[in-house]
Formats: structure tokens, sequence, C-alpha cells
């Protein structure tokens, strides 16, 4: 990451995650750890094509859920839920 | 609320950039929708170091007249010379005088057990996450897949200081050299595969070579790869695996363009079937960037009324088909990899239909309407590629049934707008 990137806050799942402005939700999520949803069997899943065609990613930003989390940039205060 | 064009483009790739500005500069009104966070398309991501080409037309479609509408998705196309597009918050009826496709392409995926373990990506897929900040430092990566994309990020990842452990091309090395033989007619590409291989030459190149299963139990922590018959296992931190390319069909198929073989049919003047519409890029043929270009170059032109001078540059496109072709041979998947999914492996992500449901029906409807394989939010984008391989079904050709809402759409935006009504009952 370049110095002049200034850094972001925001929230996964309620815990604060600094973030360098221009990074994806995606990436937020991971690099909270998590993945970033749970398939309809139970499983695990996170981003796969990274281009917005997979739904793979898709979480919960600022209440309204399934949203492509690869295609949405960070925002200060922006609130992520994963399932 | 609808916006009027004379010349509309879908994709802000290479291609619709391309097409854009020379629309604009034949002194078009240009309309230009994407629906990523911003321009460049997949190849040209932002936040990434950009080729002097992708910076001079980035530069020129800044300073072009060109009406840009990112973050927005085309859902439908409710009537003749117009498309409805969507964005976060709002939802347009988009008119045109003549429409260009530049929907691009996506990677082509292939089960095997384990492939829906967080963190095995596609090899684009591992690249766009890393471009959108995922730290990749000190990672250990395991590239697979075929053809140019794992090579070139495998480079990527190396520089950004990634461990890559291994780049498996599922090809065999005879149909590598056949490839590199036709790269040294075209200097710029070969310069392109020597800057790979010059930052990647300290990984291990596999032919011959995939991951037969990716192994680990909330992500994944190793993979077995297969070469010649024989397995064995490398730990690491992502699998970045792409079977090559897939052009992105739904929007053609919806509008009626005429499919042949998988691909867009387009004349000299990248016209296709359908009257006022042309398409320009890799739904014509995966071709890469300078020949996307070029066609974007064309449709632009011809778009504009500007048909001697598209026509001079078709002669040159012409030339440049040979690679596509040769592209095409060196990435012909081995029947080899149709026995890596075992009954258990899921094939459909979205609605978890294992290979074993799907394997005994006859067509990609059939499978549809008993299993609900690509009825998920994905619409079969992914499963829909993996089914043309393994059971040569035919999700994506014309008539094969596309039908509107091409993409996950909320449901006001599916009403009529005040502009179609009146349109409607005139």
């Amino acid at each position: 990451m370049p110095d002049t990137m200034q850094s972001l806050v925001l929230t996964v799942n309620e815990v604060s995650v600094t973030v360098a402005r221009g990074t994806t939700v995606a990436a937020a999520i991971a690099i909270a750890g998590g993945p970033a949803r749970t398939s309809v069997t139970g499983e695990p899943r996170g981003p796969l094509c990274g281009m917005g065609i997979c739904f793979e990613c898709r979480a919960t930003i600022d209440g309204i859920p399934h949203r492509r989390t690869c295609q949405i940039l960070c925002a200060p205060g922006m609130e992520v839920r994963t399932s | 609320m609808s916006k009027r064009f004379d010349t509309l483009v879908v994709g802000a790739g290479p291609a619709g950039i391309a097409t854009a500005v020379s629309a604009a500069d034949a002194g078009q009104r240009v309309g230009l929708v994407d629906d990523n966070p911003s321009r460049g398309g997949q190849i040209w991501r932002s936040g990434a170091s950009q080729p002097a080409a992708a910076r001079n037309l980035l530069a020129k479609l800044d300073a072009a007249s060109v009406v840009r509408l990112q973050g927005w998705r085309i859902i439908d196309s409710p009537t003749r010379g117009a498309l409805r597009a969507e964005c976060e918050n709002e939802c347009s009826d988009l008119f045109y005088g003549k429409l260009i496709l530049a929907t691009g392409a996506r990677e082509r995926f292939l089960p095997f057990p384990g492939w829906t373990l967080p963190n095995v990506m596609g090899a684009g897929g591992l690249d766009a996450m890393v471009r959108g900040g995922l730290p990749i430092d000190g990672k250990r990566v395991l590239v697979a897949g075929t053809g140019p994309l794992p090579l070139a990020v495998a480079a990527h990842l190396a520089r950004r200081g990634a461990k890559i452990v291994a780049i498996c091309e599922q090809a065999p090395m005879r149909r590598l050299i056949r490839l590199a033989a036709h790269l040294l007619n075209e200097p710029a590409k070969l310069l392109q595969g020597m800057e790979y291989s010059a930052a990647t030459f300290s990984a291990r190149f596999l032919t011959s070579c995939w991951p037969a299963a990716a192994h680990g139990k909330e992500k994944l922590e190793a993979v077995t790869l297969e070469r010649n018959g024989k397995q064995w296992q490398e730990h690491c931190d992502y699998l970045a695996c792409g079977y090559h390319l897939t052009p992105n069909l739904e929007l053609p198929a919806l509008l009626g363009c005429r499919i042949d073989d998988g691909f867009v049919v387009t004349d000299d003047l990248q016209r296709t079937s359908i009257e006022d519409v042309y398409c320009a890029g890799e739904p014509t043929g995966i071709g890469g960037v300078e020949l996307a270009l070029l066609e974007g170059q064309i449709a632009g032109l011809a778009a504009a009324g500007e048909t001697e001078k598209a026509m001079k540059l078709a002669a040159r496109r012409r030339r440049k088909l040979g690679f596509v072709r040769a592209l095409r041979d060196a990435t012909a998947l081995d029947p080899r990899l149709k026995a890596l999914a075992s009954d258990a492996t899921l094939v459909c992500r979205c609605e978890d239909v294992s290979f074993g449901a799907l394997r005994n029906h006859a067509n990609w409807r059939d499978a549809k309407l008993h299993t609900r394989c690509g009825m998920g939010p994905c619409q079969g984008r992914i499963c829909g590629a993996a089914t043309e391989f393994l059971f040569d079904w035919n999700p994506t050709s014309a008539g094969s049934g596309a039908r509107p809402p091409v993409f996950p759409a909320r449901v006001s935006s599916l009403a009529p707008s005040i502009e179609m009504h009146q349109k409607e009952t005139q």
C-alpha cells in the first residue's frame, strides 16, 4: 500500500477493522478473518470470481442484505455483517 | 428517469472504452455503462500498475464527453432500442440509436473435491481480491489452470510478495510451444510473456498438471496435485485456479444476437445479427487486449457511420484472428479434468447441487427443473460453464431461454417506467 493512501475504519460483525482507502468490502471481510457467507447446506464460503459474478462474497452492508462485497469499496463507519 | 444516447456501450473494459472514445471523437452522444466500481474492466483494474496503452486510453476517456454510468448493471431490454439499468439506489431506461455490447469474459471454473473451501479462488479472482486490498505478502499461493492468465497472475502476486508454490498448466508442453511460436509474430505479446517468466522464474512451472483436490477445515490448507497419474500434496494459503475464459453472453443472448460455437457472430464492422447492435472484445472470441481495443475502435467508428475508417481497421483485425485460434487450441481442456469431481462434489455453488445429482440429467434445462442447478443468485454463470465441459450441456446458446432479468434486480426496477408506458400506449 502506498504511504499516501489514507486508512478508514469500518466494522465487520461489530468488530472494528482498519483498511486502506480503496479496499473492497470482500477484502475487509477476509482481513477480519471470516468467511463471507454460509451456503444453503451450511458450508463456509468466500469469494471465488472477484468480479461480481459468482455471488459467493455476498453479505449485509448497512442493513441491506445480499450485497456483492467484491464490487463495493469500504467507507468510514460502514457496518458489515456476514451470515 | 430515462437517458438517451446515439451510441450506448455496455462494459467499460478495453473494448468498451475504445468504442466509447472513438464514437465520441466522431461526434456521437455516447453513454458507457459498467457494473464495476471503477472503469478499466477486469484487466485494467484500479490499484494496478497500468501499462502505457491503458493509461493513454483511460486519459482519452476522461477527456472525452462520454456519459459514464459506473456501478450500473443492465437487467433487461424492455423494448427495442432501450435497456433497463439499475444501480445501488436507482433504476433507469437507457435509449439508444446504436448499442455496442462489450460485456467481456469471466473465468471458467471446474469442480473438484474441496473447490468450495474459502481461499480457493479463480486466478483472476485472487488477483482482483489482492488489487482490492487483500494482503498477500508472505502467503503461499498455488496458481493453476490454463492459458496466459495464471502466468500473469503469478507474476503480479510474486511482485506483491507472495510465495508462488507452483504454477500448474493443464495443457501439455507441446501445445504451449505451438502458442509460443505464434507469439513470436507478435512482439508486444512476446514482451509480456518474457515479463511474466522473469518475475516467476523461481516458481516451478508444471505442464499437464492440475489440482485434483483441495483440503482444509474452515478454509484451504493444502492441495493435492496430479500429474501423469502421480499425486502429491502441497501446503498453501491460497489456490488461484481458472480454466481460461468464457464470454459473458447473457445480454447478447437476451437481445437475440446469433451465437455460434459459444461466441457472438459479427461481420467486419462488428455488427451482430440484430440491427443496430454491435459486439466487440472477448464475446466475439477470446483474443486479449490488443484485439479488444481494435474491435472497440471498429465498432465505435462503424456505429458513428465512419465506415471507411472502420473497414481499414477491420483489415488489421483479420490478421490478428490467428491468435484467437492459437489460444483456443492451446487452452483446450484435457478430458481427464472431467473425472476430478466425485458424486459428492458440488457443481452449483448457489444451490449446493452435487455432481452425482446432475450427471444423469439429459440437458441443462432438465437439470435446472429437477435440481435447481443454475437457479441461484449467479443464475448459472459459474456452474453453467462447468456443465458445458462436464456434460456437453449448452446453457448460453441462443434460444436457451435467456430471459429478463439477466441479473438479480429489485422488484421495483421491473415495473414499467413512465416512458415505456407512454411508448406502449402511443
